[in-house]
């Protein structure tokens, strides 16, 4: 009973925006609106800097917490609380209070100009990506990095004569892939239709031209919002192939 | 895990037992400055300028005046009612979401019910923001698929009733649709850790299924439940953009209103916009804080 309201809650709004996004045509349903809304120049732009951006941040993302992680794990335990603390305040501090933060400490008169030209407000919105992402990040890589034999991995490539950077590209990330890449999808997801930070960084980014959309356009934005739906559903659906294919690989391993 | 952060490996043997201690703990911790110097450039540093700033008038001054104009009618409405959506979406998708994860986990369901469940929670606590906006505008919108069936095939005009997705009513429904899914995504771990025997036991003692369910389930469960619903609560009270898009400046709540403050259409007021952003780290902290503190009674309990 509660599953049948629970399905019929949740599939409506997602029935109701399709059927309305094929009413473009009058003389009945079409996909005018979609032919309309991928070949807007806006979107492709939008949708190109959206993707741009999160694959940016996945790689800073990862370049970030996989060297943390593992050096916490190895070397420093006594501060994984710490870390783990920090890595949850972007759940507690609201995206819009911290890109507010950005714009009082790195305006164009102060003392590191962030949002002085476009390259650096793109920067900067790049790094408020990863910030948004490190939950996401630091969690699915740590569980990653907790499941294998971190020690003993590292030890037994040192005493092959390994370096600290081989040790980590070609030992741990290889061990930790279906982590990390769990981790990059939910990032991809969670970035490609952010509104707050890029609106407020003034970029052109997905989130806004979402916005501006919807509040000019009838039928584009039901449209839109299946296509948003679509990307997050199959980010979702990688990150479960990924889940599934590593299991099996880590008991042989 | 071992607590000694080195082991004699990583000392290579030539170096004998005169390389001072100092130069291998000083080296451990070069590893985690790229972490620490980002957080500290692109987390604390600007939440902690603007906390700065709400205790400052214009010319750098310490002033509580920004604080006192918090409590002004306008902006105490505004808090009022993020607050009332916040606990209404909160309270509901936890009560709901609730319901969900037991009835997959424990109700006797089909097997492919609990996975299908799990990947669907997923996808829609993280489908938020302005097209899930869309979506419910082409729900229950006035051109909205339910609001036109009901006023077709039922006769029942919707928004004859006073209702209208703009509303509160309306948001809350909106944020019920993210809500849920993530209180059936964090409550689940703990519903897993109900031991079938405790019930066993329950019934061989000749105790209902009630008085398992109050006497047993329900106290293990309440931390992690009560813990998850402030979750939410914060959850939605940071939320800007689903209201933005479905509201536009409509519904006067306070991400919204620090939204317009920022991009300068309203108030005019820096300091008071330091403030109006310190108010919501306060509410959003506090109810997280609540929630590490009963997940960490939970986890005890469990133990």
């Amino acid at each position: 009973m509660a599953i049948a309201i629970g399905t019929i809650y949740f599939l409506l709004p997602l029935i109701a925006t399709f059927e309305f996004s094929l009413k473009m045509n009058r003389d009945g349903y079409s996909f005018e609106a979609y032919k309309v809304v991928l070949s807007d120049p806006g979107f492709q732009a939008t949708f190109g800097y959206s993707t741009l951006m999160a694959v940016l941040t996945i790689i800073v993302g990862i370049l970030l917490v996989v060297p943390t992680a593992y050096w916490i794990q190895l070397k420093l335990p006594r501060l994984r609380p710490l870390v783990e603390f920090i890595t949850l305040l972007p759940l507690v501090i609201p995206a819009i209070v911290i890109v507010f933060g950005y714009l009082k400490l790195y305006n164009s008169s102060a003392w590191l100009p962030l949002t002085g030209n476009d390259r650096a407000t793109d920067f900067l919105l790049m790094c408020s990506y990863v910030t948004l992402a490190l939950p996401y990040l630091y969690r699915s890589i740590d569980a990653g990095l907790r499941a294998i034999d971190v020690r003993t991995l590292t030890e037994a490539a040192e005493s092959l004569g390994a370096s600290w950077p081989s040790i980590l590209l070609q030992v741990i990330f290889p061990n930790v892939k279906s982590a990390i890449l769990s981790g990059a999808f939910l990032t991809f997801a969670v970035v490609i239709g952010e509104f707050t930070m890029a609106s407020l960084l003034g970029r052109p980014a997905f989130g806004p031209y979402l916005q501006l959309i919807g509040a000019n356009r009838a039928y584009e934005p039901s449209a839109l919002a299946i296509i948003a739906f679509l990307v997050t559903w199959a980010s979702m659906g990688l990150i479960q192939v990924f889940a599934r294919n590593a299991r099996p690989a880590r008991k042989t391993a | 895990m071992p607590t000694s952060p080195d082991s004699v490996t990583h000392c290579p043997p030539e170096a004998g037992q005169a390389r001072p201690r100092l130069a291998p703990s000083a080296l451990n911790w070069l590893g985690v400055v790229p972490f620490f110097l980002f957080a500290l450039l692109f987390l604390i540093l600007p939440t902690a300028t603007l906390m700065i700033g709400a205790f400052q008038d214009a010319n750098g001054h310490f002033t509580l005046g920004n604080i006192a104009k918090l409590f002004d009618d306008s902006i105490l409405s505004a808090y009022w009612i993020s607050f009332e959506v916040s606990a209404a979406s909160a309270l509901g998708g936890g009560l709901i979401g609730l319901l969900l994860a037991l009835a997959a986990i424990q109700g006797g369901l089909p097997g492919w019910i609990r996975p299908t469940l799990m990947t669907f929670s997923g996808v829609a606590s993280n489908f938020a923001g302005i097209p899930l906006s869309f979506a419910f505008l082409s729900t229950l919108g006035r051109m909205g698929l339910v609001t036109v069936l009901l006023r077709n095939y039922a006769d029942f005009d919707l928004y004859s009733t006073g209702f209208s997705i703009l509303s509160f009513i309306g948001l809350t429904l909106t944020y019920l649709y993210f809500q849920i899914p993530l209180m059936v995504l964090i409550v689940t771990p703990a519903i897993d850790g109900l031991r079938a025997e405790w019930r066993e036991a329950c019934e061989s003692l000749g105790g209902s299924s009630l008085a398992y369910w109050w006497h047993i389930a329900l106290p293990i469960l309440w931390p992690s439940i009560l813990g998850s619903t402030l979750l939410l609560f914060a959850n939605a009270f940071g939320a800007v953009a689903t209201a933005y898009a479905l509201t536009g400046s409509s519904l006067n709540i306070v991400p919204i209103l620090l939204y317009a403050q920022i991009r300068g259409d309203v108030l005019h007021d820096q300091n008071l916009g330091y403030a109006l952003a310190l108010g919501m780290i306060v509410v959003t902290g506090l109810s997280n804080a609540g929630y590490i503190w009963l997940r960490s009674r939970a986890e005890r309990g469990r133990e």
